[in-house]
């Protein structure tokens, strides 16, 4: 009997399973606390508001109330135009960000060129001595850009990094295909845009996830160099929404809302929920390309 | 007189140098360098064009003057910010940079490679990519979004970190005022913003770790903590150096975002949590303080090339090859 229950204890307390209950327990932990912070914002936001203010924010909403979404989906105009604004951002700048690297990164791995690794060099040293914010934001604002989309645009097409990146994933491209590619008479272009962007998609995908993603998430340059409403993104509205100095309702939605029952606390969350939304609906379809392209970048980086 | 190319050598390099042989190199591959023009542009004008304006951290500037007609003041703008009284906050914005960025980056490293650990060897696949997902996606939202988080929890009326201390009979605590705990909230922030893409990155390291020796280590009768002990974690040492050393490199760069979005304009805070980031974009955004701003710019540069200097050696000496050159 005591042999029987002593094999028994071995195996409940086999290090095998002493690790992974441990392991599961750590990961649920992590897991949870990852996940209460977006189920607060989103609890709060359908939260009527009375209880926001009389008894704060919590997990689970005492009192349900679309308040704060009527008021943003009854007139959206802001948040509309803000959504313009971000796609047209991300899309230009991605597009024409990874067209300009990847051109940048085919060229310079290409050994018949004399000045490729003077000019890496020249790319490379922006990554270690930068001239600081100010005199950057006055060349920015010098050139005209203040108040434009261009600011949202421009200033962030290029990374160093990515560059070399894509640098070095070219670098595997058979040289066999090119030279042989050469004697057809292929022009450098062609061979660039036919054969090497083919064999390349992973870490230009890679590359212009990234980039998307700053762009999408970026407020930086639109509380530096856009002050007129309308042509501010979706993280900016909503940075100025939180933090009080603007309220994402027009005048028509005010008179909308019987006085004192405007939703001022839960429209923070909800403007949050539907800034934040599609990223977060997008996130199960790309998580893949960002997993297997942050393997690349730390293998081949 | 220069030698024909033998037929089959595709490849010429032009030799000597000196304006002929330049103007032929970029003739024999106008195409690729031709490439090369809009990020080259894109580099002189944003990143070397700007370089000039370092001057402003030498000069009294006024809006009249402009660049080059305010006057020249030589070192005193640094003066003010080392040694300026009350003003001479360069040595706490440089405390608290150094130091966040230390505890960001050992604390980060350390929770990615643990946790990465655990997922490689625990068993259940499908509850490992589950966990992976939801890890990852903090590092998908915008840091607006961390504060809209902060907000949430730490609001003196409305968070519901005071409502369930109330629960308790605790007294509510206005944590926008209390500077000391913001070192263990920017902390926890950080590592929770980056901790999937971290593991992801050890991840990757593991799986590249033969698995022979795993094998080899069960015949002999190890269990799975000897595994680790043994084997995981002694092949794991070289990345997570290599990766802490790479990221020291940056430790005069704060991460703005997060401090700017959890904190904002609240003095009563700065003292325990400005950076040098945070400082300079208040001189420019509220101030407009340009020569200051410039000044303690140059400062974080130079000393931010002297920490990456210093790492690449320390790099070179441990593994040539991984050093950035």
């Amino acid at each position: 009997m005591l042999y029987a229950m002593s094999k028994v204890k071995d195996k409940i307390f086999s290090a095998r399973s002493v690790f992974d209950g441990f392991g599961y327990f750590y990961l649920t932990l992590i897991g949870l606390l990852c996940l209460i912070p977006f189920l607060l914002v989103l609890a709060g936001s359908f939260t009527a508001n009375q209880v926001i203010i009389q008894y704060g924010y919590s997990i689970i909403p005492r009192e349900l109330s679309l308040d704060a979404y009527k008021a943003i989906f009854l007139f959206p105009e802001k948040i509309i135009s803000a959504y313009e604004v971000s796609i047209l951002v991300t899309t230009t700048g991605t597009v024409v960000g990874v067209f300009f690297m990847s051109m940048a990164g085919y060229a310079l791995q290409r050994k018949e060129l004399k000045y490729a690794n003077k000019i890496s060099f020249f790319i490379y040293f922006t990554t270690l001595f930068n001239c600081g914010l100010i005199p950057w934001y006055l060349l920015i604002v010098g050139l005209g850009m203040k108040d434009t989309l261009l600011a949202l645009i421009v200033p962030s097409l290029e990374s160093a990094f990515s560059i070399l990146l894509i640098r070095n994933f070219m670098r595997s491209v058979p040289e066999s295909i090119i030279e042989s590619a050469k004697i057809d008479g292929a022009g450098d272009f062609f061979i660039f845009r036919r054969i090497v962007i083919p064999l390349s998609t992973p870490v230009i995908a890679t590359v212009g996830l990234f980039l998307a993603l700053q762009y999408w998430n970026d407020w930086y340059s639109t509380s530096l160099f856009v002050p007129t409403s309308s042509k501010w993104p979706l993280q900016y509205l909503l940075y100025k929404t939180i933090s009080a100095q603007f309220v994402a309702l027009s005048a028509a939605a005010a008179s909308y809302f019987r006085k004192g029952t405007m939703p001022t606390e839960s429209v923070k969350l909800a403007t949050a929920v539907v800034t934040t939304g599609p990223i977060i609906l997008l996130y199960p379809f790309l998580q893949k390309y960002f997993v297997r392209g942050i393997t690349i970048g730390a293998v081949k980086g | 007189m220069r030698k024909r190319p033998e037929p089959g050598l595709l490849t010429v390099k032009t030799k000597g140098n000196g304006m002929l042989s330049f103007s032929r190199e970029i003739g024999k591959n106008r195409v690729l360098y031709l490439m090369m023009l809009p990020s080259l542009a894109f580099f002189a004008i944003f990143a070397y064009a700007p370089l000039v304006g370092l001057y402003y951290a030498f000069i009294n500037f006024n809006f009249i003057g402009g660049l080059f007609g305010s006057p020249f003041v030589g070192l005193k703008n640094f003066e003010f910010l080392f040694f300026g009284g009350a003003h001479a906050v360069v040595w706490r914005l440089t405390l608290n940079t150094v130091l966040y960025n230390l505890a960001f980056i050992f604390i980060g490293n350390g929770l990615q490679c643990f946790t990465a650990i655990i997922l490689n060897d625990i068993r259940g696949r499908i509850y490992k990519r589950t966990t992976q997902s939801i890890m990852l996606l903090p590092y998908f939202v915008s840091f607006v979004i961390v504060g809209a988080i902060a907000y949430s929890i730490f609001n003196f009326e409305l968070g519901s970190l005071n409502s369930v201390l109330k629960v308790f009979g605790i007294k509510p605590v206005n944590v926008y005022m209390l500077p000391s705990v913001w070192k263990y909230i920017l902390v926890f922030f950080n590592t929770w913003k980056g901790l999937g893409y971290g593991t992801i990155i050890y991840l990757a390291a593991i799986m590249g770790i033969d698995r022979e020796m795993y094998e080899a280590s069960e015949l002999d009768g190890c269990n799975i903590f000897q595994q680790i002990r043994y084997i995981t974690l002694p092949l794991l040492k070289p990345t997570f150096i290599m990766l802490v050393l790479f990221s020291l490199g940056g430790i005069m760069r704060g991460q703005f975002d997060l401090f700017y979005q959890l904190i904002g304009n609240n003095g009563i805070l700065f003292n325990a949590t400005d950076i040098l980031d945070t400082y300079i974009y208040r001189s420019l955004v509220i101030n407009f303080n340009v020569s200051t701003g410039t000044a303690a710019g140059l400062y974080q540069s130079l000393f931010g090339f002297a920490a990456v200097m210093i790492v690449n050696a320390i790099i070179r000496k441990i593994n040539k090859e991984n050093a950035l050159f």
